[in-house]
């Protein structure tokens, strides 16, 4: 059924493709969970709308209300296309020095923009949307770092469709960064899959992403559950570039750049399968299509140029 | 020798060196290594018997906590990264 009473409605069934290329054997397979296929283009919308409902359901979100959150992403994105059609307000905190696109974004979807100085980074912003919150009492933050409903949108969405499509899933492979996909997928795919494999994709920044955290000051997301996850890889920017590169080049798919460390981390399970002689069927996430990211550099010249070009860049 | 990735933050042990080597059979023999030469950084990196909750350590990119975490064994060809944990996911999303 590809029919839906409206847009949101359509969110999630995101189709699961086979990378007959990229995958090492017939035994040893890579599936891509496309969630570049949602009404805003990222796997941020299911987030974003279970967020929205859930508050809506125990009452904390009534109509006319405003949102807030600190965000200059996707789920920003997700969050004003939500907004603007249930009818409510969305004010996003992002730093000052955020791209234009991604402000330009959400005042397209009738979001308002408020900055937060270019030097505390992401840090600041949710300071100063904590604040503004505390000022707002009437104001709701759905702060996806800390929201059940964020990992329960893939506890309930993209785990059992994953499932349900490829029964012989061993490896789920996503990005971790609020860690909502690896918590909700993850722990729904534990309960039902025995043995399976739940792998964390984390990016490793440029040095001046780093440069000014204070090893004391560090940021967990309250959702993060180590027990969750099997392992967990780091992967630099050369080899996010390079992936997403191979992943156009050789299956025909434009992603974003955490795609390409998804994938990297995919590929590293699969030459392990390979290795120990073992099936493997393993699922990753393709977050969102690379359009956001032309202006970053990641998709022209050589690898050492991109690499260069994404130094002290966010780009996952 | 096993590298070492120091980070930016507490390159004023290793006199701004950005990567270093050091020797051990054990991740954290490897960092009393560098304390010996380097005193006062393995304060910074373990709390007690542990990693302290905002310092993550790769062995190879691999996060050690679901190694051995300081009793991961190292070899001599290996490469261990020290990284402060921050907040990722679109909050984030391109800085510029």
């Amino acid at each position: 059924m590809t029919r839906y009473a409206s847009l949101l409605d359509s969110v999630g069934h995101t189709p699961l493709v086979g990378l007959p290329r990229l995958s090492p054997s017939e035994d040893v397979r890579i599936w891509a969970k496309l969630e570049d296929r949602n009404p805003t283009g990222s796997v941020k919308d299911r987030p974003a709308l279970w967020m929205v409902e859930t508050a809506e359901r125990d009452g904390t979100l009534t109509p006319g209300c405003t949102i807030l959150e600190p965000t200059s992403g996707n789920t920003g994105i997700s969050l004003a296309m939500a907004a603007k059609l249930k009818g409510y307000k969305l004010i996003c905190v992002m730093p000052e020095n955020t791209s234009a696109e991604r402000a330009q974004l959400l005042k397209m979807w009738g979001a308002e923009v408020r900055y937060s100085p270019a030097a505390g980074g992401s840090n600041e912003a949710v300071r100063v949307a904590k604040k503004l919150a505390s000022e707002n009492p009437d104001w709701v933050m759905l702060y996806q770092y800390g929201n059940p409903a964020n990992a329960e949108a893939h506890y309930l969405g993209t785990g059992p469709e994953v499932l349900a499509d490829l029964p012989t899933i061993t490896h789920f492979v996503a990005g971790l960064g609020t860690t909502g996909t690896l918590m909700g997928a993850g722990r729904y795919l534990r309960e039902n899959v025995p043995g399976i494999q739940i792998v964390a994709a984390e990016p490793r920044y440029g040095e001046l992403v780093y440069g000014l955290r204070n090893l004391d000051e560090g940021f967990v997301p309250e959702l993060y559950d180590e027990s969750v996850l099997t392992t967990r890889y780091s992967v630099g920017p050369r080899d996010a570039v390079r992936r997403t590169r191979e992943l156009l080049a050789e299956e025909g798919i434009f992603a974003g750049i955490s795609t390409g460390a998804i994938l990297h981390a995919a590929l590293g399970m699969a030459t392990k399968a390979v290795k120990a002689g073992e099936r493997a069927d393993i699922v990753f996430i393709v977050c969102d299509g690379g359009w956001k990211y032309l202006s970053t550099g990641a998709y022209e010249g050589t690898l050492e140029e991109a690499e260069d070009a994404l130094e002290g860049q966010l780009w996952a | 020798m096993t590298s070492v990735e120091i980070p930016t933050i507490l390159r004023t042990y290793t006199d701004g060196e950005r990567s270093v080597t050091a020797t051990g059979a054990t991740l954290s023999e490897v960092v009393a290594n560098l304390d010996s030469r380097y005193p006062g950084i393995a304060e910074r990196l373990i709390e007690g018997d542990a990693l302290r909750r905002f310092v993550n350590v790769y062995l190879n990119d691999e996060d050690v906590r679901f190694l051995d975490g300081l009793a991961t064994v190292v070899a001599e060809d290996d490469t261990v990264t020290i990284l402060p944990a921050v907040a990722g996911g679109s909050t984030t999303a391109e800085l510029q």
